[in-house]
């Protein structure tokens, strides 16, 4: 105090620095809650929402095939098949080809090819998603299908499983279409994430590693991923969610129909594209309500997602040793 | 020369380490002209990109002796260890020309194994890094890259290898606890745990105890004594109190030369060159 007001600052202006840094601490607070607000108030509108709906059809719509408006009879069942199936394959394609880019960029590119590579990721993610669709319905599903259906259609006819997985009518568009669109759509960003997670990881760390003699895979399989798990796991994680909300592109390409196939190559739905394609024609209560519950239970896949990630690091961190 | 031996640092160490007849003895044999080299290197020039770090470098180490780097930040004595492993082939720009010869190999030659080169010539580091893993798994990992060792063959050499670093008494009961929860001075023995583990015969140590406390410096000093009659250790550090201490021979640098090369004692007691004198008296750097 006694030396503040020997410095020139008087007890005024003091209580001046008190009273801001309670309105900045209140403030901030307040802007942390509003998260947690606009959560539950989604939450509230979507179930209020969806209620006459999921009163009329019981815990049975999320196990009906049927879409029909004319007779008011929906489920949900095909559009969280196929959401969840185009979200698979987007993963299964994106997560190892992002992961060989990030790789690529940071332990192993030639210093020259590190900028222009990375640049062009990042203006790959930033590419708005219904030219990824566009793409897709006028360039890439004529491409799959006079030239991949085919080829798949002579392969796999016959083989058990996989048979009736990847052999169909070749139209380009369908389920398997929209995955490889979604991937394409999700890599730019995959990548993006875990490139900037193996950035961090210490010279020092990988220099140790290299220094008893592992090779660039063993430096990164037990070290530089263990070491960035959490982010790589994050990046993953919301690159999934992406997928799963992903609209436009995937309303492009997957056909848009309400019916379960076996094969991936036929058309079907997904929960975003089902709502894009069908608010604006929704009438009566009960039909506008169905769409508000498919939002509903993508908000609770997403979320449970979310949670199994979150489940999913705790096991892992307690194999690597517990931590104190 | 000889009679140099007891005076200074020197001197000192010996009656902190033991200071038995008998490794007396064996520092005063170790003056003697035949000692075996176990890495020589000649007109070994450094450059980073356009930068010439090191100049025409030649120099002996000998087997199963402490040698010790000494000189001002900048110098260029990290960078000459970092050859001795290639560990800064990880860094575009960085090119090494002349010969190191190891058991008279040439090290420098591409067509070297550099993961059998690294598994030779081991390496610790300023800062203790130990990977995310458990306190057995860091020892394990380096074994496992060479050898298949039954379960029972691998305890065995993890324990052998932390009792080696000193360290096996304080972590025997949290084996499985993460490397990276345990104390500076405990990560960094575990880390020379880990390097001797995969059995090297040549141990670089780039200033291994700057970041530690003056207990767990201690023990370091105390490590590197112990080992050495079993591998042949390099040491970079700042501290000349400390080269004095642990080290047989040493090597004072200085604008990326070698200016001075000899057995510690009489480098400290009696510097040949000027420079040598100034640094170690103080004068700079």
């Amino acid at each position: 105090m006694k030396q503040r007001q020997q410095t020139g600052a008087g007890p005024e202006q003091m209580d001046r620095g008190k009273v801001l840094d309670v309105l900045f601490v209140q403030g901030t607070r307040f802007f942390a809650w509003m998260v947690l607000l606009i959560i539950l108030a989604v939450l509230f509108a979507l179930g209020k929402g969806a209620l006459p709906a999921l009163e009329k059809f019981g815990p049975g719509f999320l196990t009906s095939s049927s879409w029909n408006p004319v007779t008011e009879d929906f489920g949900a069942l095909v559009s969280i098949y196929g959401t969840l199936v185009t979200s698979i394959i987007a993963m299964l394609i994106g997560v190892p080809v992002s992961f060989g880019i990030a790789l690529f960029i940071t332990e192993l590119c030639p210093v020259w090819l590190k900028r222009p590579v990375g640049i062009a990721i990042e203006l790959l993610a930033a590419i708005p998603s219904i030219i990824y669709g566009m793409w897709g319905l006028f360039i890439f599903a004529p491409l799959f299908a006079d030239h991949v259906e085919p080829w798949l259609n002579s392969r796999f006819a016959g083989v058990p499983l996989l048979g009736s997985l990847l052999t169909g009518p070749p139209m380009g568009i369908g389920m398997a279409t929209a995955g490889i669109i979604l991937a394409i759509m999700i890599i730019p960003f995959m990548t993006a994430v875990m490139r900037d997670m193996f950035e961090v990881v210490p010279d020092v760390l990988k220099e140790s590693a290299y220094g008893i003699g592992a090779t660039t895979w063993e430096v990164v399989r037990r070290v530089v991923l263990p070491y960035t798990r959490a982010g790589v796991i994050g990046g993953i994680m919301l690159g999934l969610g992406r997928a799963m909300g992903e609209t436009m592109a995937v309303t492009f390409v997957i056909g848009n129909t309400n019916r379960i196939h076996a094969s991936l190559l036929m058309p079907g739905n997904t929960i975003s594209s089902s709502l894009a394609n069908e608010f604006t024609e929704a009438v009566g209560e009960i039909y506008t309500s169905s769409l508000i519950a498919l939002g509903l239970i993508l908000f609770f896949i997403t979320f449970i997602v979310l949670a199994l990630s979150r489940l999913l690091l705790h096991h892992l961190s307690r194999q690597e040793g517990l931590r104190t | 020369m000889l009679l140099n031996v007891n005076t200074d640092g020197a001197g000192g160490r010996c009656s902190v380490a033991g200071g038995d007849v008998i490794a007396e003895d064996k520092r005063i044999a170790s003056r003697a002209e035949d000692e075996q080299v176990k890495m020589s290197i000649r007109d070994l020039n450094f450059h980073y990109g356009r930068f010439h770090a090191l100049h025409d470098i030649s120099m002996d180490i000998r087997l199963n002796r402490v040698t010790a780097f000494i000189g001002p930040s900048g110098c260029g004595k990290s960078t000459l260890i970092r050859c001795f492993n290639r560990i800064y082939e990880l860094y575009p720009g960085q090119r090494a020309t002349g010969r190191i010869l190891l058991d008279g190999r040439n090290i420098l030659d591409n067509r070297e194994n550099l993961n059998l080169l690294r598994a030779t010539v081991g390496m610790v580091f300023q800062k203790p890094t130990p990977f995310p893993m458990s306190i057995y798994d860091n020892i394990a990992f380096g074994i496992s890259l060479y050898e298949r060792l039954s379960r029972a063959e691998m305890n065995e050499r993890v324990e052998w290898a932390l009792q080696k670093a000193a360290i096996w008494d304080e972590v025997k009961d949290i084996l499985q606890q993460s490397g990276t929860a345990l104390s500076g001075g405990q990560q960094q023995r575990l880390c020379i745990a880990r390097a001797i583990a995969i059995k090297p015969e040549v141990l670089l140590m780039d200033e291994p105890a700057s970041a530690l406390d003056p207990l767990s410096t201690l023990k370091v000093e105390d490590l590197v004594e112990e080992l050495k009659s079993d591998y042949t250790i390099v040491v970079v550090t700042h501290n000349m109190q400390q080269a004095a201490r642990i080290s047989d021979y040493t090597a004072f640098m200085y604008l990326g030369e070698l200016i001075e090369f000899g057995d510690t004692a009489s480098l400290f007691t009696n510097p040949l060159k000027q420079q040598t004198e100034d640094y170690i008296t103080g004068r700079f750097g």
